[in-house]
């Protein structure tokens, strides 16, 4: 079974007065099969996470560990991380003006696999994976992200994901502006990535609707950089109820 | 990316003086507008008082059957038949010293499914050469003319087009010189009535190479699209000089150059004057430049210039942009498995891509791919940045 362990990491960012700490020592555990929703108010560390993991410059690791299956990934390059097993699905994913879809996935998939797809079911594939996301065939002729709504830019990152096909996969708040309908899509898009075997999925998010329609095994709440609360499902539908103000007020 | 859009009006430069007498065109120190760019001690005395006598540039031509290729004589009328007159002292000085010229004539109705080619190759860069080609496409013709630039060389040269009335006229310039050319290229087209012009700059050889692109319309209706591509290395000067002079009611100008740069002392320089005049009522106007700079240690100059004497125009506009390579592309593409050299490749490629498929020429569109590539691979995916 694949692991991916996070032990007491520490993140720092630059600013103009300075490193500040953002990530005050996360520890977390995600195993193949599992599914973790990351819940907690703005500004609390759930996307520097997101970013750490997958290797962003403008974050420094200034102590802990990240692991996948033993290897360190914190010694990984950007791209030797997603070679590794490991997909971040932005929050707000970057246009790549001239670049189309088309050979943006097929370059991806061929860096991922060390080959070049087979031709004839790469396009098949690809048709699918966008059908099933409700993009139509012409959309792998747009530039990447391009143009694309908000919604079509999630939908393209789920795409993504069960075109790279990953161990472990990191969701930045994949459902913040989505419609109800294309929520369902994108939740169903996870879920067929879920239910292959030995899959992981990180999954940050501000609310808790996609939680009705992607059910975490483990809810972990982020608050001030650290995880303030762990728990099942169960912890999910609490916050719903009561929000977040239980942590913040603590802080306060 | 700063992105600079206005429409104001800028003092004014946009009425050149020209002349076909030298005097009237005193040697630059460097100081004037259309010089302040230009490394004139890299000229090799073109703008200055080189003999421009030399016999190291030899021309060839290609062309289909209809299209009518001569020489002409240094009184020919043909010269500066597309209303062109020298603005500065090296587009003079090849007026005069142009040993050879060329006229290039598609007639009336004919259109051409291949190109004309046009071959310029320099063989040293002693001895000074000055060439001038008037092409000529007569009424409701259409061709497309491609001027290819080989080798080394010293070259101030001129080309004038005259797009007849209802013609279109697609004109493609490759400098793909040797790294130690120096060519000032000056070129006019007179755009006819409803007639469409294209001229598309591609830029890559050369140790300095400056072109001055001006067109004027003959009768409303006209269209003008410039187009460029250019990439400059370690210690190039590439300089383009756009004029379009709206001088006819409901004309169209569209002018789009990108550029990448890389290596230390890397240049380019690119100016882009519209002028509208007070009679081109109803005209639409769109110019942009923008620059990729991959390494540092390079410098892009862009400077945009609108001038709009009526009030009654559809549209005007430009914008100019010169950014980095941003790493929030790169960042996405690594994170999905893809190489750094291979995503900064992607980035260029993609850059260049909408341009390279504007110019919508299939018989050089694989070699300009292929170009890009081949720059690409001097500098970017060695990992410099």
């Amino acid at each position: 079974m694949s692991t991916l362990e996070i032990k007491d990491l520490h993140v720092s960012v630059d600013t103009e007065d300075g490193a500040k700490e953002i990530l005050k020592g996360v520890t977390l555990t995600i195993k193949g099969g599992e599914t973790h929703a990351i819940m907690g108010p703005n500004g609390s560390g759930k996307s520097t996470l997101a970013y750490s993991i997958a290797g962003h410059p403008k974050y420094t690791v200034t102590a802990g560990t990240v692991t996948l299956d033993g290897e360190d990934v914190l010694a990984m390059s950007v791209d030797e991380r997603a070679r590794a097993g490991l997909f971040l699905a932005m929050q707000y994913p970057v246009e790549v003006p001239g670049v189309s879809v088309a050979n943006f996935l097929r370059t991806a998939k061929t860096a991922i696999d060390g080959e070049a797809p087979k031709l004839r079911t790469w396009v098949k594939d690809v048709n699918t994976a966008l059908e099933q996301l409700d993009l139509d065939a012409s959309f792998s002729q747009r530039s990447v992200n391009e143009g694309f709504s908000g919604g079509e830019k999630k939908r393209h990152e789920i795409a993504q994901l069960e075109l790279l096909d990953p161990t472990f996969a990191v969701l930045d708040e994949t459902d913040s502006g989505l419609d109800i309908d294309a929520l369902k899509t994108v939740s169903e898009g996870v879920n067929r990535f879920r239910a292959k075997e030995d899959r992981g999925v990180l999954l940050i998010t501000h609310y808790t609707r996609i939680l009705r329609y992607i059910q975490p095994d483990f809810v972990h709440v982020f608050v001030a950089g650290r995880i303030a609360e762990e728990g099942g499902p169960e912890l999910a539908e609490q916050l719903e109820a009561e929000g977040y103000d239980k942590y913040t007020k603590v802080r306060a | 990316m700063a992105e600079a859009i206005e429409t104001a009006k800028v003092s004014s430069h946009l009425h050149p003086e020209g002349s076909f007498d030298v005097d009237a065109h005193v040697v630059p120190t460097g100081r004037e507008e259309i010089w302040r760019f230009t490394p004139l001690k890299r000229l090799r005395g073109l703008h200055a008082d080189a003999a421009l006598d030399g016999t190291t540039v030899g021309a060839e031509f290609d062309a289909p059957e209809g299209v009518v290729v001569e020489r002409i004589a240094a009184d020919s009328e043909r010269r500066g038949s597309s209303g062109f007159v020298p603005r500065d002292r090296i587009a003079v000085r090849a007026w005069h010293g142009a040993a050879t010229a060329y006229a290039v004539t598609v007639p009336k109705e004919t259109v051409l499914d291949q190109p004309v080619v046009i071959d310029l190759t320099g063989t040293s860069v002693e001895g000074a050469s000055a060439t001038h080609v008037v092409v000529t496409a007569e009424a409701h013709s259409k061709a497309t003319v491609v001027f290819r630039y080989a080798g080394s060389a010293t070259l101030a040269d001129l080309a004038e087009f005259v797009v007849g009335d209802g013609a279109q006229l697609t004109v493609v310039n490759i400098d793909d010189w040797a790294d130690d050319a120096v060519r000032a290229g000056t070129r006019h087209a007179q755009v006819g009535r409803d007639a469409e012009f294209r001229h598309v700059d591609v830029t890559f050889g050369g140790d300095v190479v400056r072109h001055d692109t001006t067109a004027e319309y003959a009768g409303p209706g006209g269209s003008v699209e410039m187009l460029g591509l250019y990439f400059a290395d370690e210690g190039q000067h590439i300089e383009h000089r756009l004029f379009v002079d709206h001088t006819a009611p409901h004309t169209k100008s569209h002018v789009v150059y990108k550029g990448a740069l890389q290596g230390e002392g890397a240049h380019t320089v690119w100016v882009g004057n519209v002028l509208i005049r007070k009679v081109a009522e109803g005209i639409e106007t769109y110019e942009e430049n923008r620059n990729l700079v991959l390494t540092d240690g390079c410098q892009a100059d862009s400077v945009p210039n609108l001038e709009i004497e009526t009030g009654e125009i559809e549209g005007a506009g430009h914008a100019s942009a010169t950014g980095r390579f941003d790493d929030e592309q790169l960042f996405y593409l690594r994170s999905r498995g893809v190489a750094e050299d291979e995503a900064r490749r992607l980035v260029v490629h993609g850059f260049f891509n909408d341009l390279i498929r504007k110019i919508n020429v299939p018989q050089i569109e694989e070699k300009l791919v292929a170009t890009v590539e081949a720059e690409l691979a001097k500098n970017v995916l060695k990992g410099l940045d």
